[in-house]
């Protein structure tokens, strides 16, 4: 029973990591990376290690993406004023 | 099947998080994509750890002769989130730093290293 | 059409990475039936040293020193990220006058802040504590503390809590972990045995005081890791919240 729940949860992963590579917007992809991370971290208390997927909850699911969210709004406001990036090309 | 999915996984999630950084167009989705490459290290390792039927390596409350998933890999990979996580902040910074001096954030227009910025 | 070329490129060199991937992958041991000797004898380390986590055990204990460089890494980043966002904030501190200040935040998240605060650092303040008992640690437990922190940053007003905390707290507490850390270490050689040596008595497993100099040291990482974090994150968030038109013309 636990096999399925861990062979599901890693399909999961597989799929969730790419929807966050094909996430074109930067602001949207930080959700889709704090999804990831928290699946990811499911998929590493299926396979027995509760001190990495605590620690991967906190970084990955937390910190990261508040980072990337602030980055995020200090280079829209700076791309703005000048030449504009192409992040919304294939929207 | 289990046998070999989760080193699969770990494989599929470092392809696609390489074609992210190639086909990217803006500098912090780059940064994201190299952080979801590293992320597939900490699934192969967990899972060179891994024992079927295994649990936690915690003993607090289990008896000894209990068998248990490898904690020598489960260190490493705790080295390795927050070595990763070090590395996205300060990618992010200097992204930050390329955006306040050369006005945007797309590799494709960031190829040549002239001064001309628009300020 | 040097994109093209480039996507040409790349997507060659992703298949011979895959062809090559898929060819490891089938020499592995499949994964969950092998025996580990690593592991086994990392367990049997772990009760001689009455920890009843045996990763906290491998990373604090037998590999102290691998820790000890990656708490040096965190220490390295957190001070390369104040270094490199440094330049504007402190010539346009004083003149931004845009932003959130206590009446633009939701009263959801203020509410769900001033809750979440006092239970999310008890429970950091537990997992670093217990880290050699229960899963948790220095890491989990400092990244904790610092998302109560940054609770504390977005329900209320960033600027006005900055300036209720005396400049430079945050380094010496980050500077102090890494310090107590090497200083833990040092203590080993002083007591006999080697450099992050385990010589405090051990105790009984699975009691609060087992276990050595681990609880000391998961206490000097959960610091250094919390102290980092939030630092780093404070940084961005004065970059995110600096208004545009203070931004002074720099080459």
């Amino acid at each position: 029973m636990s096999d399925w729940i861990l062979g599901l949860l890693l399909v999961l992963t597989a799929v969730t990591a790419t929807a966050v590579v094909l996430t074109r917007d930067p602001g949207r992809q930080a959700a889709v990376l704090s999804a990831y991370g928290l699946v990811l971290a499911m998929t590493m208390v299926a396979l027995a290690a509760p001190d990495v997927a605590l620690s991967q909850v906190g970084v990955g699911t937390a910190a990261v993406p508040l980072i990337v969210v602030l980055a995020i709004a200090r280079c829209h406001r700076e791309t703005g004023r000048g030449s504009r990036g192409d992040q919304d090309e294939d929207r | 099947m289990l046998s070999w999915l989760p080193y699969a996984v770990a494989g599929w999630i470092f392809l696609v998080g390489c074609y992210g950084l190639v086909t990217s167009r803006h500098l912090v989705h780059t940064v994201v994509c190299l952080n979801v490459v590293q992320s597939s290290t900490y699934l192969l390792l967990l899972a060179v750890g891994w024992t079927r039927g295994g649990t936690a390596p915690i003993f607090a409350d289990i008896g000894r002769s209990r068998s248990v998933t490898d904690p020598v890999v489960q260190a490493m990979t705790l080295t390795d989130i927050v070595v990763g996580a070090a590395v996205t902040a300060l990618l992010l910074a200097l992204t930050v730093q390329i955006a306040k001096r050369r006005g945007t954030v797309d590799p494709r227009a960031l190829r040549s290293f002239e001064q001309e910025s628009e300020e | 059409m040097r994109t093209r070329l480039t996507l040409v490129l790349a997507g060659a060199a992703l298949l011979v990475l895959a062809v090559v991937g898929v060819h490891a992958v089938s020499e592995l041991p499949a994964a969950g039936d092998v025996p580990h000797p690593y592991g086994a004898r990392a367990v049997a380390a772990a009760f001689g040293h009455a920890t009843a986590n045996a990763v906290m055990s491998v990373t604090l204990d037998q590999r102290g020193f691998d820790t000890l460089g990656e708490e040096l890494v965190l220490l390295a980043a957190a001070v390369g990220t104040v270094l490199l966002l440094r330049e504007l904030a402190a010539e346009t501190r004083e003149k931004t006058e845009h932003g959130y200040g206590p009446e633009d935040v939701f009263e959801a998240l203020r509410l769900v802040g001033y809750v979440l605060l006092p239970v999310t650092l008890l429970v950091g303040g537990y997992i670093v504590l217990h880290g050699h008992l229960s899963p948790g640690g220095g890491f989990q437990g400092g990244t904790v503390l610092a998302t109560g922190l940054y609770l504390a940053y977005l329900a209320a007003d960033y600027r006005a809590l900055d300036r209720l905390r005396p400049p430079g707290v945050l380094d010496a507490t980050e500077g102090l972990g890494a310090f107590a850390y090497v200083a833990i270490g040092v203590s080993g050689l002083l007591a006999g045995s080697g450099f992050l040596a385990d010589w405090l008595p051990h105790g009984t497993l699975g009691k609060p005081l087992s276990a050595g100099t681990v609880p000391l040291l998961n206490l000097a990482v959960g610091v250094e890791v919390g102290s980092a974090f939030v630092l780093v994150v404070g940084k961005f968030l004065e970059q995110a919240l600096l208004a545009p038109d203070d931004v002074p013309e720099e080459g």
